[in-house]
């Protein structure tokens, strides 16, 4: 036993040192006195916002934007990653200063959060499977699925044109995948995302006159005005300089649109080598090799996401052993008011979703001035999920334990208390462990959900990964068989520590090895 | 360690019900320092209630019970219990050893283990002292070479003498014996009745319940006879097979003569 409270903890500490020495790499070369600019993006399958690139490297038009901005304003650049749903609950958590990431500026958000100028103005672009007939207005679209992203312009466009049945997407590649494979008619988009996602696959094609007129701005918590002149008047500047417009004709973006919008001539100052570059290394003509090489890119970011994945399954299992221990005496032993205490906690929290939980821990407990970083919310919201759990576990494990176990005890002048402490607990524990491995086992898949609360778990990385390589049939086997290693050896260790445990069927010298299952004696 | 005079073992108006069947109708008993006295009767006689009266495994409604020294009265019927109740039941259990048809050792621990666990655990010996007393009273039983086992691996006879020392570890004035070979196979019976022989000899007071009426005859220096409740016949071991005063006793041993 000891042995394994060994290993627990050397996994513990491999993990945790993975953590620190993880945070200590990132650069620290620029003088801490100047001041931060805190910027967030989701940069998930966002080209060509913000993303990873090439080198698994942040870029994109909308960072260099920032970029841009934060040398303008003297600050230094911080990049803040988030989900998109929890982009703009972000800003009130104080998680980061603005948020830059395709917003459009739409009356229903400037309730919510305070608006830059606007930095780029384009209109919403319908992508249709090639061949298919052209369509001149949204109305012809009566009766047919089209596709597109959650809280987006266009979203609000479809959903205004009756008839229509909106299919609303986590990410644009399988929207556009799905418009390919003759899932829904169509998908319509920002025109960005449609020239960088749709444009490049040759089973699709762009139809019908620009749809809406979408200003994207950038966001600031509400209360931030004093942030908001110091931006405007940054963007001002680059826009002045013809830097804004060198940036956009690089990646292709400088339209004629923008050209009215800023007063400038049509024509882009660059080319686009950017979008160019982006439309090569996405190229689906990639070889194996490459594409292997490619993964064997993401190493450091596999290895990071997996010892997270690891850290956050295991304290979270350490908080859910202990808080679930608590609550199965509670509701075995405990008086009356602490067993309706325990049996509550357990019911409401079996019988409502994991992930509305740990919504509710990032971004509800804000409200009530609670504010958690990532991890911590994290590991309480699979901790204490999972400990309703583990009180069901201890709880059967302790009922199993005979009844003139705890008589023996009190016979010998032995305290309830170390009759349960040393006869029934040692005893139960030993009942329980295979079903507490179980579910350790899918705590550790359940971690997946954290991915949900910014942290970049393993799928997390299969986002990111995903996205970038649009390899998802091989990124999932990757992650999944990542996950499956992981969760091997606590099934090994589990029945080894099952096996040194069952001590009432062997002989002293009868020790099992980590390795090397007990031998039973011959049942008589 | 001062003299006890009179009854180590004191009952008096024992009262006890479940669901409201009255299972012990007014029991008293006294039993002498050094005494081995064997309890039979009929089953659901309340025998096996009694004997877990004694140590307060069961509260008793009503009635007093004393051993070496340690007082309880519970009055009567509808008296509440006296407010220090728990805690002179605590101590008193710790002058009691009791032995269970079951044997109910600690599976997850050695023979050894279970025997060094009260000491500790109760007394707050040291680790050592705890198993050189152990060792010596598995010695007693006959286990010395089985201390390293685990209670599974023992036969019926081997358990129930480990219970024995694990009962007599805590130094016990008095052991009771809830029908302590009621579960074993007929040809282990005997090496447990020996401890409990030897145990006499050293001049342990015991309580026996017991189905073993060749062994109450033999070992016991009286024997209580109860049925329905109440105790209807105590008497000399021979002179209760001889010439039982009352007509259920006759009956019932009449099946074991």
């Amino acid at each position: 036993m000891n042995s394994a409270r060994g290993f627990l903890c050397f996994l513990v500490a491999l993990a945790t040192i993975g953590r620190f020495a993880a945070a200590e790499s990132a650069p620290s070369g620029t003088p801490t006195e100047m001041p931060v600019l805190r910027w967030a993006a989701d940069p998930d399958s966002n080209a060509p916002y913000t993303f990873y690139g090439a080198n698994n490297q942040l870029t994109g038009f909308e960072y260099e934007i920032i970029e841009a901005i934060a040398r303008q304003m003297g600050r230094r650049p911080e990049f803040v990653q988030n989900d998109w749903d929890g982009l703009i609950p972000g800003l009130a958590r104080d998680l980061y200063d603005v948020v830059i990431c395709g917003i459009e500026i739409t009356p229903d958000k400037a309730g919510e959060v305070l608006f830059s100028r606007p930095y780029y103005v384009t209109f919403e672009q319908l992508t249709i499977a090639k061949g298919a007939p052209a369509v001149t207005s949204l109305e012809e679209l009566k009766g047919k699925s089209i596709g597109t992203l959650g809280q987006t312009a266009a979203m609000a466009m479809l959903e205004a044109t009756p008839g229509i049945e909106v299919r609303t997407y986590a990410e644009e590649v399988n929207a556009y995948n799905d418009v390919a494979n003759g899932r829904i008619s169509g998908v319509l988009l920002d025109f960005p995302i449609a020239k960088y996602y749709a444009g490049p696959n040759p089973n699709l094609e762009f139809t019908g006159p620009p749809f809406g007129q979408v200003t994207y701005g950038i966001a600031l918590a509400k209360n931030n005005a004093p942030l908001q002149k110091e931006i405007n008047t940054a963007l001002e500047a680059i826009i002045a300089s013809g830097e804004m417009r060198d940036i956009l004709s690089r990646w292709g973006l400088w339209t004629p649109t923008m050209a009215k919008a800023f007063n400038q001539p049509e024509a882009a100052s660059a080319p686009d080598t950017e979008y160019a570059a982006f439309i090569a290394s996405t190229a689906s003509g990639a070889s194996l090799i490459t594409r292997l090489a490619r993964y064997v890119g993401y190493w450091p970011l596999l290895t990071q996401a997996a010892l997270l994945t690891l850290e956050v399954s295991i304290l979270g299992m350490a908080l859910a052993v202990s808080v679930g221990f608590s609550l199965a005496i509670m509701r075995v032993y405990g008086p009356f008011p602490l067993r309706i205490l325990a049996t509550l906690y357990i019911e409401i929290i079996r019988g409502t979703p994991l992930l509305i939980q740990l919504l509710i821990i990032f971004y509800g407990l804000p409200n009530i001035g609670i504010k958690l970083s990532p991890f911590v919310a994290g590991v309480l919201g699979l901790g204490l999920n999972y400990a309703a759990y583990e009180a069901e576990n201890y709880r059967a494990g302790l009922l199993a334990i005979p009844k003139g176990q705890m008589e023996a005890a009190r016979a010998l002048g032995m305290t309830h208390i170390q009759g349960l402490r040393h006869v029934v607990i040692p005893q139960s524990f030993r009942l329980v462990l295979p079903p507490v491995t179980n579910d350790f086992i899918s705590l550790l898949k359940d971690s997946s959900l954290v991915s949900m609360v910014t942290l970049v778990d393993l799928t997390g990385a299969y986002n990111r990964i995903a996205t970038q390589t649009f390899d998802y049939f091989g990124t999932g086997l990757l992650i999944a068989a990542i996950y499956l290693l992981i969760g091997l050896p606590f099934v090994r260790l589990a029945r080894w520590t099952e096996e040194r445990l069952a001590v009432d069927t062997r002989k002293p010298t009868n020790k099992p090895g980590f390795f090397r299952p007990a031998r039973r004696p011959p049942s008589s | 360690m001062e003299e006890i005079t009179g009854p180590i073992l004191e009952a008096q108006g024992i009262r006890k019900s479940f669901d409201e069947t009255e299972i012990l109708k007014g029991i008293s008993l006294a039993v002498e320092n050094g005494d081995l006295v064997s309890i039979i009767g009929p089953s659901g006689c309340g025998k096996s209630t009694f004997l877990r009266c004694l140590n307060f495994l069961e509260i008793p409604d009503a009635g007093r019970i004393s051993i070496a020294g340690i007082s309880i009265d519970l009055g009567e019927l509808d008296s509440p219990f006296p407010p220090d109740m728990k805690v002179k039941a605590h101590a008193l259990r710790q002058q009691v050893g009791m032995v269970f048809q079951g044997f109910n050792l600690f599976p997850h621990k050695t023979i050894l283990e279970n025997v060094m666990l009260a000491p500790m655990v109760v007394v707050g010996s040291s680790k050592d002292e705890a198993r050189s007393f152990a060792l010596s009273t598995l010695e007693k039983v006959g286990l010395s070479a089985l201390k390293e086992r685990y209670p599974a691996t023992l036969s019926g006879g081997q358990q129930q003498r480990a219970a024995i020392a694990r009962a007599l570890a805590i130094k016990p004035k008095v052991m009771l014996y809830d029908e302590p070979t009621s579960a074993l196979d007929p040809e282990l019976v005997d090496e447990v009745l020996k401890v409990m022989r030897d145990l006499d000899a050293e001049g342990m007071t015991q309580i026996v319940v017991t189905h073993e009426i060749r062994f109450a005859r033999d070992a016991s220096d009286y024997i209580v006879f109860m049925e329905g409740g109440n105790i209807i016949e105590i008497s000399d071991e021979d002179e209760i097979f001889e010439n039982p005063k009352d007509e259920r006793t006759k009956r019932f041993l009449r099946r074991f003569l």
